[in-house]
This record gives C-alpha cells, structure tokens and sequence, in this order.
C-alpha cells in the first residue's frame, strides 16, 4: 500500500515550470533516490514534500492524509540538508534533542533519545561538543540523528554527501543506508550523483527538465534506460546508428554486420545503446565480432579503458588490467566481442 | 625610516584624541585649589537630580533595547529570508534618523501626538515617556539594524530556519531558539551603542520635558564650572564601559568559533 503519494505534483516560479506533472508512490520504508542533474527540479520536489515549497497543484499524501495545506513544522517529516544546518549555538546533545525539546517532550526521555540517537551514528562520546568542533562527516552523522530523534515519519535527505570528501561519502552512503533499513522509514534522498543513487536505493527517479523519466530498481534503471536522457545520465553509454533492414523482426546492420535485436522498430535509422563492460577485447564466445581501430587508451590502474572507431562510430569499451598482458595500442586494428542482447534500442 | 614615520603618526593621532581627554579630567579633579580631589564628583554624585536623571536614563536605554530588539531582530530575519529584495529599501529607511535631526523627529511628535491629537501621548506622564523610547528606538536604528543584519549575514538564515521548521519548530521559537541566541553578539553590539547614545541624549528628552541625564548634562554645564567636567567624565566612562562590553561578549561568546 502507498504511503507516500505525489499525485500531478507542479510548481512553477514565475513563468518557469521547475516540476511538470509528477507522479510518486512511494511504500512504507522504501528508500527512493530523485536522481538528475542540476536544475531538473529533483530538490524542488523535495522541498514540497518538507513544506517548504507550495505546489502550484497536485497532490501530496502521507498515509492518505493530505499535506499541501500543513506548515512543515506540522508535517513530521525529517530533513537532513547538504550545509548540515546545525545550530551552532547548541551542543551536539542540544541539537540531537532540539526536535524532542520543541514538541515538549520531558527532560528524560529527550536524554535517553539523545543517548540512542549518538548510539546509532557512532558517536556516543560527542554529545557535549559544538558543531565546530566536528568534521564534517561527524556534523553530517549529527544531523541524521537530529533528523531521527523526533521519530519523523518520512526522512528527506538533500544531497547530503555532497559537501564530504570521496571517501567519507562512500563510508557515510552505507552507514545512511543501514540506518535507514534498520529503522525502516521511508527516506526519499535527492541526488546528482548516479553512483549514490544506484548503491543505495531501492528505486530511482530519474529527473529531467521536470519531469520524471524513468522510475525503476537501479538494475532497471541501468540496464533498460526508457529514454535517451537516462541512458546518458546513468552511467557511460557508448550511442551507435544502425541502419534498419527489417523493422518487423528488427533486423540491423551495425558498422558492416547484421544483428537481429527481435525487437520492432520504424524507420530507417535506429540509435543502440551499449555499456563499455558489455563489449569485450576479441570475439570470444560473443555472438558478434566487429573489427574497429584503437583510437585511445586510457589507463586507470584495475580497468582501462579503450575508445575504438566502427567504421566512422566510436565505442568506448572496458578491459580488467592484467600485469602479463600488454594493452593495445593506439592504431591497432582489434576484433571486439559483443552479443545482441546488449545492445538497447535508445526511445526519444 | 617607514617605521618611525608611523609610530610618528599614531602617536600623533592619539595625542590628538587623548590631551583633550586629559585636560578634561584633570580639570575636573582640581575644584579644591591647589590640590587634586575627587570634589567635583562628590558633589555631583551627592547631588539627587544626577541620581534621578541618571536612573531615568538607565530605565529609558534598557527600554528603548528591548523595544528596539523587539522591531528589528524580526523585521531583518524576516527582509533576510523572505524579501531579500526589498533590503536595500530598509537599509535606507534604517539609516534616515543619521540624516533627519532628531529636533526634527521631536517636533513632528509633538504635532503628531499633542493633546489636542487623535493619540494625546505628550498628555501624561506615561505617554511622553513612552513616546521617549520610541523616539529612542528611531535614533538607535541605524546602529541597532545594522548590528543584527551583520550578525545574521554571517549564518545561514534560510537553512537554519527550514531545519528548525522540519523539527517542529514555529516562528517564535525559531527567532528565540536559534535566530537571537546566534547573532546575540550582534544584537548586545547594537545594545551597547544604544546605551551610550540615550545616556548622552538630549534633543528629545529637553523637548519633551522629561528628567534625562543628558539635559541634566546641559544644565549643570551652564551653571556650574567644575561639575560639568567630572559628569562628562563619568559620561564618557559609560561609553567606554560600554565599547569594552562589546569586545568582552564577542570574545567570550562560546560558539562564536563556529563555522558558519
């Protein structure tokens, strides 16, 4: 059952459409990413489910109560922002407690919620520093808990890693998630970055202009893109045209071979899509093999990664580094390996 | 050569700023001739006009704060996170009591506020005095608004607000729970200076007739010789007690460290 529902969601500032019709429903304690890049109105969204943002219309439901018209301090949802916001005049304990201490919780409960909260973010030690007394992963953690201590009922996270450096990020994305799934609340996490949002959520919205084009598991999202967009956004795609010689059984001829994709299409020039892991370096057992030049070869210690050219197309393609074995050089003439099943018919 | 030429120069500067000073207080320690006494003072502080103007002055100040906290900490939280764009228009109206004289800002009380007026405030006691702190308030806006919204610039506004908002909070206990208690050393700054400036005041208060330090000030200066000079002394302590408040709350604020 849907506990969470944005139903024809729109805004717009002014004479600009930030969200166009969007529709969510989102089950009780599922972690959903709003995944886009910069502008697409993933963080708008979010913001009018807080209550920060007014929805020019649509609906929002929380357990079928409605929440449009409810303040957000009236809504009890938590919200954990990408500056940390934590009140720097408060101790970490204060802070953790603020929510507890608003809706006049007694003095003992808020200190044992304190005590369980700095538990649950690992840092049962800190509850009498400052914010500035932390780093920023640690004011990151402390703003989760403060997010949690007033049991909200559905967590919003606004790009929170985004100002941590590369290795807290990763470490902090698997401690959010674990906290997440053993308290099982409902998280809807705002993101630009794909790599956070397919190693965290259960599904993916993937935002663009507005409007959401894809909503999927990560493995759907990646592996069957809907549109052009969100094969581009997530993760590296190499685009190849092809031209059509039988749209009934969907019968290709790709850079001078024929594929049949089984799949109809129309027209006479179609667009596939092929991820550089599912091309290999010789034919192998792969059911097709295509001869292309090595154009670049880009060395990143355990892959590198090789661009070759297709008669005029260039497909960029993955190989695992083995110390043994020499990589191509620029100019060589390769055979490259791949098979039909790969290969995504790319819509508008 | 650079070096001495300016030490040459601060000490010039101060010497400019200090031998006044200087001569002001030694004068008022040389009432009894020929010896230096803290006569002047005696007197003055013997004298029960100095207590009652200078307790009326006190009440006035630590009103005219708590009025003055009370328009502009919500009026610049509220123009920082809701109408940005109307700032520059605030700043201007905050800053026109600099420019307007404050004989002007009386005289239109006065009119505006007579006993023959819809709102006879000059009528009683009460009413004048009242009309006293607003008229208080209006001098110290210029000083006061800037202290807070210098404050507020230096947190983020906008996202501490939401935060609190997504913890329950309301308006009013955003403004006292997280707002006030982070630009406090901003609004006490304003504080001090309105202090120094009611205690010393005395256009509106001589207007309006009411029992100020700063007339007081005026009428010992025109018939006395020697007490004037120790009531500017003590006046100019306040002041100075005052400035050194300021530097002592900012350099004891805990969380003043805090990165922002």
């Amino acid at each position: 059952m849907t506990f969470l529902s944005l139903s024809h969601l729109e805004k717009s500032f002014g004479p600009t459409r930030v969200v166009k019709d969007f529709n969510l429903s989102v089950e009780q304690g599922e972690f959903i990413s709003l995944l886009g890049p910069s502008g697409c109105g993933k963080t708008t969204v979010l913001r009018m489910v807080a209550g920060f943002e007014t929805p020019t219309s649509g609906a929002i439901a929380i357990d079928g109560a409605d929440m449009v018209r409810l303040r957000p301090n009236a809504r009890n949802i938590g919200m954990v922002f990408q500056a940390y916001a934590l009140f720097p005049n408060l101790t970490v304990a204060q802070n953790v407690g603020f929510g507890l201490k608003v809706k006049g919780t007694p003095a003992k409960e808020i200190a044992g919620r304190v005590e369980e909260m700095l538990d649950l973010i690992g840092l049962p030690d800190l509850g009498g520093r400052y914010p500035f007394q932390l780093s920023g992963g640690q004011q990151q953690r402390v703003a989760l808990a403060r997010a949690l201590a007033p049991r909200p009922r559905v967590l919003l996270l606004d790009e929170p890693l985004s100002a941590l450096d590369a290795k807290i990020r990763v470490s902090l994305r698997n401690e959010i998630r674990a906290i997440q799934r053993r308290l099982g609340i409902t998280t809807i996490f705002v993101t630009h970055d794909q790599e956070e949002a397919l190693s965290m959520s259960d599904r993916i919205v993937v935002m663009h202009q507005g409007v959401a084009d894809q909503v999927g598991t990560p493995f759907e999202i990646y592996n069957t893109p809907a549109t052009r967009f969100v094969a581009g956004f997530v993760g590296t795609l190499n685009t190849i045209e092809a031209e059509v010689k039988d749209g009934a059984t969907g019968r290709v001829a790709l850079a001078g071979t024929e594929v049949v994709l089984h799949r109809p299409m129309t027209g006479d020039r179609v667009t596939l899509g092929l991820r550089p892991e599912a091309v290999r370096l010789g034919q192998g057992s792969c059911e097709l093999g295509l001869s292309g030049k090595i154009t670049e070869v880009d060395f990143l210690g355990s892959v590198i990664r090789l661009r070759a050219d297709l008669g005029g197309q260039s497909l960029a393609f993955d190989t695992f580094n083995a110390a043994h074995s020499v990589p191509p050089r620029v100019g060589e003439t390769v055979v490259l390996g791949l098979n039909a099943a790969d290969l995504m018919v790319i819509g508008a | 050569m650079k070096r001495a030429a300016a030490w040459a120069i601060l000490l010039l500067g101060m010497a400019y700023f200090i031998l006044p000073l200087l001569g002001m207080v030694e004068f008022s320690l040389s009432m009894k001739r020929g010896v230096y006494s803290l006569e002047a003072y005696r007197v003055v502080l013997a004298d029960p006009r100095f207590r009652e103007t200078f307790t009326f002055s006190v009440v006035m100040a630590l009103l005219t704060i708590v009025v003055g906290m009370a328009i502009v900490v919500p009026t610049a939280f509220w123009v920082r996170l809701k109408m940005p764009g109307l700032r520059p228009y605030v700043e201007f109206v905050t800053l026109l009591p600099l420019v307007i004289p404050a004989i002007v800002i009386v005289f239109g009380y006065i009119r505006l506020y007579n006993t023959s007026s819809a709102l006879p405030l000059t009528g009683t006691i009460f009413g004048t005095n009242l009309l006293l702190v607003f008229g208080y308030v209006t001098l110290s806006l210029p000083y006061m608004y800037r202290a807070v919204d210098t404050g507020l610039r230096t947190i983020d506004v906008a996202t501490l607000t939401e935060a609190a908002q997504s913890l329950g909070a309301g308006w009013a206990t955003i403004l006292a729970r997280v707002i006030l208690p982070n630009v406090l050393v901003s609004v006490l700054s304003g504080a001090f200076v309105t202090f120094a400036i009611v205690m010393g005041e005395f256009t509106m208060a001589a207007l309006l007739n009411r029992p100020a330090f700063g007339p007081y000030l005026q009428l010992m200066g025109a018939n006395r010789a020697y007490e004037p000079f120790a009531l500017a002394t003590i006046a100019f302590v306040i002041t100075w007690a005052c400035m050194g408040l300021i530097q002592l709350v900012t350099r004891f604020s805990k969380h003043d460290k805090a990165a922002r």
